[in-house]
């Protein structure tokens, strides 16, 4: 029979265990996760090869196999990455069928535009300044861009194209698609049963359908719906169908923002005087807005690859125009690989920059709120 | 005085007034945007001659659709050929949403792996996919399987009998029968009956306390159903082989490149958001649970099944519907690289009568019921898992 005074006695013979050294511990803390079991050890020398054969492929299609020089014909006897592709093609990639001489007029557009951008992420500049920011950034890009004013030509819609079109289609979409999400937002948790049921129907309907059916609607049923004579700028449709589905989800964003507001809000709102415009507008709203504004910024990075669809209905969009310098009567079936992981690593630096703003802010409103 | 308050600007201020004032608003000018759009569209459909209605549907269709689930010849209607997408619609979307969860949930655990380079990869897995663009990831994989892939005379025998090539992947198959529907129907029922037993066994052991051998009995309920069809039916067992001929592949099935850059698309893309899905919900259960199982003596397994798992699903299970939701709608991407789901029907349908408004309706329509079974059925299910509050 043990009790619990045989234990302590056993436990005061045990001999005392040493503590290891630091440089001991630390690589006992190191492995142990790593081969600390068969089974670990196993996973371990799994991942590793894994890993092993992707930095291996890597390394010896971007750097040993790599064509570095030469043209097309270089590029097809080698199995690399192909650089005379990029060489000859990165511009028309970014900038697509714009003209050529005036692409220092996107340029500008573009870096005014992640200008505005950056000042926006950082909290510390959040005011209303900002909205004069962006009212100044969109008249100037959009000038540098359309053009037809100061002397600069005048480039139709049609030769938009590249990154700066997915850039202006995911920055109009959310810009103009926010406020109208808000108005959603605001009706579908409304008392009045009619305006309440005409949001649902909207949102539901636009959320349960995707997006290629809302752009298709756009460019197909859009035209038949105007009077005769009216024609709709193809771009502007595209942009239509984009706003129209940004509402949506942004609304249901800004639905669980409101939600979470406690009804004594409201109330007190009330008890102070305040009509139902005022109350949202000066006490439920900011507050509403800034618990959305996490899944807020994750709507945009879906957003911001969501306008690749455009493709489909025929815009040349980033991912259109790399594909289209691909079928290149000189690269065609050449540079497969080295476009898409082009564009593919434009959209990952793009969006994983995004995501982690994300993440900051989701920290940042964790602290405000303690 | 009294009646002075409800006439004139007095009545502005009457909230109910103002309430329905702004319904009557809100629905008017809605209809009247309605019938403005109405009187648009008669105009112009009566200006270029296109017809109306749903009649196109029994005409003859006259397009060939590549690979179809359900039989269809050119010969068959328009309406057939709509069938025919949303079964190739569904039959994708359902094997993207099988292979999505199953790799979601292994890369949602091994995101939490004690092992650092696990936990690394499957972090590394997941980033690569959200950040990129699934339009993009298709046009990657079928670009790949069609220019990397050697032709078919040449295919890489990458299992006996299973051979890939740039026209996709050719597997062995069974030549399905009728009776086969039946042998399958009775599987099913063995699983039912097998779960039935199952719950009757706990029940009983848990009024009377007594411990039984049960599984005797639930693998009898699951396999008598199936073996007694086998016998009374007695299906036909040839399977076909695929063999490779001087020029081509015969027999068994093939997976044609735009299904397999489709179908590991959706599952690759979904599966990546199912698995943070995972991983958070597992997060969400405190460390406590794990504690107080360990300390009652259960296995990591069975705290994994009987306590964590039931209480992550609750947390799992209403964002997984959203992304089930985002995978089926995504499946309309297919368009893209040629796979003739529901949208690439109906666009060919489309273009050949003119009748765009019919098209899109039909196919926003099948989407949006669609998507309401999805979400009434998790639902369904979440209502049967979330947290009974007394």
């Amino acid at each position: 029979m043990t009790t619990a005074t045989d234990i302590a006695e056993a436990q005061l013979k045990m001999p005392v265990r040493r503590e290891p050294d630091i440089g001991r511990r630390l690589l006992h803390r190191t492995l142990k996760p790593l081969i600390g079991t068969p089974l670990n050890a196993v996973i371990t020398l799994a991942c590793l090869w894994v890993l092993w054969l992707g930095a291996k492929g890597a390394y010896g299609w971007l750097v040993t196999r790599a064509v570095t020089e030469g043209g097309a014909q270089a590029c097809k006897v080698g199995n690399g990455a192909c650089w005379p592709f990029y060489e000859a093609k990165l511009r028309f990639m970014i900038f697509g069928v714009y003209p050529y001489d005036e692409q220092w007029r996107v340029l500008l557009a573009m870096i005014l535009f992640l200008g505005a951008m950056g000042i926006t992420m950082i909290p510390r500049f959040w005011s209303r300044n900002l909205l004069v920011l962006w009212g100044v950034t969109i008249v100037a890009t959009a000038i540098l861009i359309g053009g037809g004013v100061f002397g600069l030509s005048y480039v139709p819609t049609t030769q938009w194209s590249g990154l700066p079109l997915s850039f202006l289609l995911s920055a109009v979409g959310l810009a103009f698609g926010f406020p109208l999400g808000v108005v959603l937002a605001l009706a579908r948790s409304s008392t009045l049963p009619a305006i309440r049921v005409i949001a649902i129907i909207f949102i539901e309907v636009i959320r349960g359908v995707p997006l290629i059916s809302i752009l298709f609607m756009a460019s197909v049923m859009l035209p038949l719906f105007m009077p005769s004579g009216v024609t709709v700028d193809k771009l502007l449709r595209a942009q239509i169908a984009i706003i129209i589905f940004a509402a949506a989800y942004i609304a249901e964003a800004v639905r669980g923002g409101l939600q979470a507001i406690p009804r004594g809000q409201h109330e007190a709102a009330s008890a102070m005087g305040l009509h139902y415009w005022q109350a949202m507008r000066l006490i439920v709203l900011p507050q509403a807005l800034k618990i959305a504004i996490p899944p807020l910024v994750n709507i945009s990075i879906g957003f911001f690859q969501d306008t690749t669809l455009v493709t489909i209905i025929g815009l040349l969009d980033f991912l259109s125009t790399v594909r289209t310098a691909m079928t290149d009567p000189n690269w065609v079936g050449i540079a497969v690989l080295e476009g898409y992981v082009f564009a593919a690593f434009v959209f990952l630096v793009f969006s994983y920059g995004m995501g982690a703003y994300s993440r900051f802010l989701e920290r940042r409103m964790r602290l405000g709120h303690d | 005085m009294r009646v002075d308050a409800m006439s004139g600007t007095r009545l502005l201020y009457n909230l109910r007034f103002r309430a329905i004032l702004y319904q009557v608003i809100a629905v008017g000018s809605i209809v009247l945007l309605g019938l403005y759009l109405f009187s648009n569209v008669s105009q112009k459909l009566a200006e270029q001659n296109i017809a109306t209605g749903f009649g196109y549907l029994s005409r003859e269709a006259g397009f060939v659709i590549s690979q179809t689930l359900i039989d269809y010849k050119p010969t068959d209607t328009y309406g057939h050929a709509i069938l025919a997408g949303i079964v190739n619609t569904v039959w994708v979307s359902a094997w993207s949403v099988v292979l999505a969860t199953i790799i979601g949930l292994f890369v949602g655990i091994a995101r939490l792996s004690r092992n650092p380079l696990l936990a690394l990869l499957a972090f590394l897995y997941v980033e690569a996919l959200r950040n990129v663009p699934l339009l993009l990831y298709l046009f990657l994989w079928y670009a790949l399987i069609v220019t990397s892939l050697p032709a078919v005379r040449e295919a890489w025998e990458i299992l006996p009998h299973v051979f890939l090539s740039n026209s996709g992947l050719t597997v062995p198959s069974l030549l399905w029968t009728g009776a086969h529907t039946i042998v399958l129907l009775a599987l099913v029922l063995g699983g039912a009956l097998g779960i039935f037993v199952h719950r009757r066994a706990t029940a009983l052991r848990i009024s009377t306390g007594k411990t039984r051998t049960t599984w005797p009995w639930v693998a009898l309920a699951l396999l008598v159903p199936p073996m007694l069809a086998i016998l009374i039916v007695q299906p036909d067992l040839t399977v076909s082989l695929p063999e490779k001929g001087r020029f081509r592949l015969t027999g068994g099935a093939q997976l044609r490149p735009e299904f397999t850059a489709l179908l590991v698309g959706l599952a690759l893309s979904a599966s990546a958001g199912i698995a943070e899905i995972v991983r958070s919900g597992i997060l969400s259960v405190r460390k406590g649970q794990w504690e107080a199982a360990r300390a009652l003596g259960l296995r990591d397994g069975l705290t994994m099944r009987l306590v964590i798992l039931p209480q992550a699903l609750r947390v799992i299970i209403p964002p997984l519907t959203s992304s089930y939701l985002s995978l089926f709608k995504n499946s309309s991407l297919a368009i893209a690289i040629g796979y003739p789901d529901l949208v690439m029907v109906s666009n060919t349908t489309m273009n050949q009568t003119g009748q765009a408004i019919e098209g899109i309706a039909i196919f926003m329509l099948v989407y949006l019921g669609l998507s309401i079974m999805i979400s009434l059925f998790m639902n369904w299910y979440n209502s049967r898992v979330a947290l009974k509050e007394r």
